[in-house]
């Protein structure tokens, strides 16, 4: 199910240079949220019509809480960033497919995530970890390093310049820790994304990438979303998948990527 | 006292004079989850066209003040999985009272070329759930996608009286903004044999994206929609109201019940609400709550009084 809520601001902080981490008291979203799936968080300012799409960071299904970690974008987004606790915001949701952990099962898991794409992998490195599954975090960042701390797994960095970890990308990490896997979830760039899926496919790994593309709707209506896929697609019989319905994971075999 | 909210577009009845616009809505079924769709004076569906079309590279949208762009390029299933699946959707989703009366459809058709539409109009002939026929003859997004047929009156006129011919539903004609006079483009239309008209489609625009120093969207023009063209949407539909007879259906901005009525006062006997669903999926059924409200607290018994109250 998807539902329309005003949803509670609970905080709102900033955890790393325009970045922020966005508390919210929801009824039904955070209990039905999934790792990978995203929000659709809509501006006070009628003027800025377009919902802002924003993946689910953490989903606390008890306490009904979800969490948004995103980056200031733009005008939407800072508007965001000024929220306080106690104040209402609507939004729209869960949204898209997210993640199928299942794949992971009793396999070795990288949750590989690249800058604003880092937030939905710790949701679903904390269902791996806590399901028991043998999962390791690789988190790419251009400088300063957010959320890794909180990541209940073993955690690899890459910083694009050296400050932590491994100098160099995600990719370069994988190959300086020699990770193996058999399994990746993926969210981040789409040079990224790119890489990652021929990395996958050069190794005969199963690879699942979040795709981004810029929304109207957000709920499969308007087709501005698309991505071209291999196979004809269910809604309009051609070879565009939404990636706010289909996606915005993709196995990255299936698309053209 | 109730007042009466129900409108007739050439013949056919319409429970309140609320629908949707073409493309906003899709043929319902993701809206369905937020509301229910029998509230609806119709469900305007998606363009459909003879056959698939894979629409625009993307970016095919972005934001701009009050309004956004779209560049979609009419991507749609064709019109034998529309009517399949769409079409059967909405025929099990919308209830009928003992009347037969409920949420009328409107099926929004597209095409490349004369056979292309006429094609579609002919398949649709055999669909009992089309109430309306609306011919979209104004996407800037698509060369020969319309507008090709919609800037010039004569053109008007022909492809208006060819759908005409084919089609067993009354025939709406959707006009573009993007002319120089639209009440000649709306005469022409009603020429040709036109039951109704249905304005306005978007206005042709631009963004650059000064970051990336490129177009904002892959097509490098998008149609404008949103509350920033509600005021020339308003003066279009009062223009073309003064030149025809024929019934119109006015969108183009509209967010609220004032946005509606504006219309309704300027001459249109229907309205359409588009991009505001995307900031709320239930935009719709509030611009319903808000007319009634209006017609009680102004005493009107009749929402047709208020049809082209404004001259």
């Amino acid at each position: 199910m998807k539902y329309r809520e005003k949803a509670t601001v609970l905080g709102c902080e900033e955890i790393g240079t325009r970045i922020f981490s966005l508390r919210l008291e929801t009824r039904q979203i955070a209990a039905e949220a999934r790792p990978g799936q995203f929000v659709s968080v809509y501006c006070s300012d009628a003027s800025r019509l377009l919902p802002r799409p924003i993946s689910v960071c953490e989903a606390d299904a008890g306490a009904g809480v979800l969490r948004l970690v995103f980056r200031i974008a733009g005008k939407g987004t800072q508007e965001f960033s000024r929220l306080c606790s106690g104040d209402k915001v609507d939004l729209a949701g869960p949204l898209g497919n997210g993640f199928s952990l299942e794949m992971g099962e009793g396999k070795r898991i990288l949750a590989v995530g690249g800058g604003i794409g880092i937030p939905p992998m710790l949701e679903t490195a904390k269902r791996l970890a806590s399901g028991g599954q043998d999962v390791t975090a690789v988190l790419g960042y251009r400088d300063e390093v957010f959320l890794r701390d909180e990541f209940p797994c073993r955690c690899i960095v890459a910083t694009e310049d050296g400050s932590c970890g491994t100098r160099g990308n995600v990719l370069d990490a994988i190959r300086a820790g020699k990770l193996e896997a058999d399994v990746i979830f993926a969210c981040g760039p789409a040079v990224m994304l790119r890489a990652i899926a021929a990395y996958a496919r050069e190794h005969g790994i199963l690879c699942q990438v979040s795709m981004e593309e810029k929304m109207a709707c957000g709920i499969g209506a308007c087709l501005s979303c698309v991505y071209k896929s291999k196979e004809i697609d269910t809604h309009s019989q051609v070879k565009n998948k939404r990636v706010c319905t289909e996606g915005p994971v993709f196995l990255s075999t299936d698309i053209e990527i | 006292m109730a007042q009466n909210m129900s409108v007739e577009i050439c013949g056919v009845r319409l429970k309140n004079p609320v629908m949707t616009a073409s493309g906003t809505f899709g043929s319902g079924v993701e809206f369905s989850e937020f509301l229910d769709l029998n509230r609806l004076g119709a469900v305007v569906t998606k363009g459909v066209a003879l056959v698939p079309w894979e629409g625009n590279p993307v970016p095919r949208i972005c934001e701009t003040p009050s309004g956004m762009l779209n560049a979609i390029g009419l991507q749609n299933p064709g019109v034998a999985v529309f009517a399949k699946r769409d079409l059967k959707f909405l025929e099990e989703e919308l209830s009928r009272d003992q009347a037969g009366e409920g949420t009328k459809v409107v099926v929004n058709v597209c095409g490349h070329s004369e056979e292309e539409y006429i094609g579609c109009v002919e398949k649709l002939s055999d669909e009992p759930r089309a109430d309306l026929l609306e011919i979209n003859i104004s996407c800037p997004n698509v060369r020969e996608g319309g507008i090709a047929f919609g800037t010039d009156p004569k053109g008007v006129e022909r492809i208006t009286s060819a759908v005409r011919k084919a089609a067993r539903q009354p025939v709406i004609m959707k006009l573009s903004p993007n002319v120089t006079s639209i009440s000649e483009i709306a005469k022409a239309a009603e020429a040709g044999g036109a039951d109704a008209l249905s304005l306005i489609n978007t206005l042709t625009g631009m963004k650059i994206d000064v970051e990336r120093r490129t177009f904002a969207l892959a097509n490098r023009t998008g149609g404008l929609s949103g509350p920033a063209i509600h005021p020339v949407a308003v003066r279009m539909v009062y223009e073309c109201a003064q030149a025809v007879k024929i019934p119109i259906i006015g969108m183009g901005g509209i967010r609220t019940a004032e946005d509606a009525l504006e219309m309704i006062m300027a001459g249109a006997t229907a309205v359409s609400v588009g991009t505001a669903s995307f900031h709320d999926q239930t935009t719709v059924l509030s611009v319903i709550d808000g007319i009634e409200g209006f017609l009680e607290r102004h005493q009107v018994s009749d929402i047709r009084d208020l049809i082209g109250c404004v001259r």
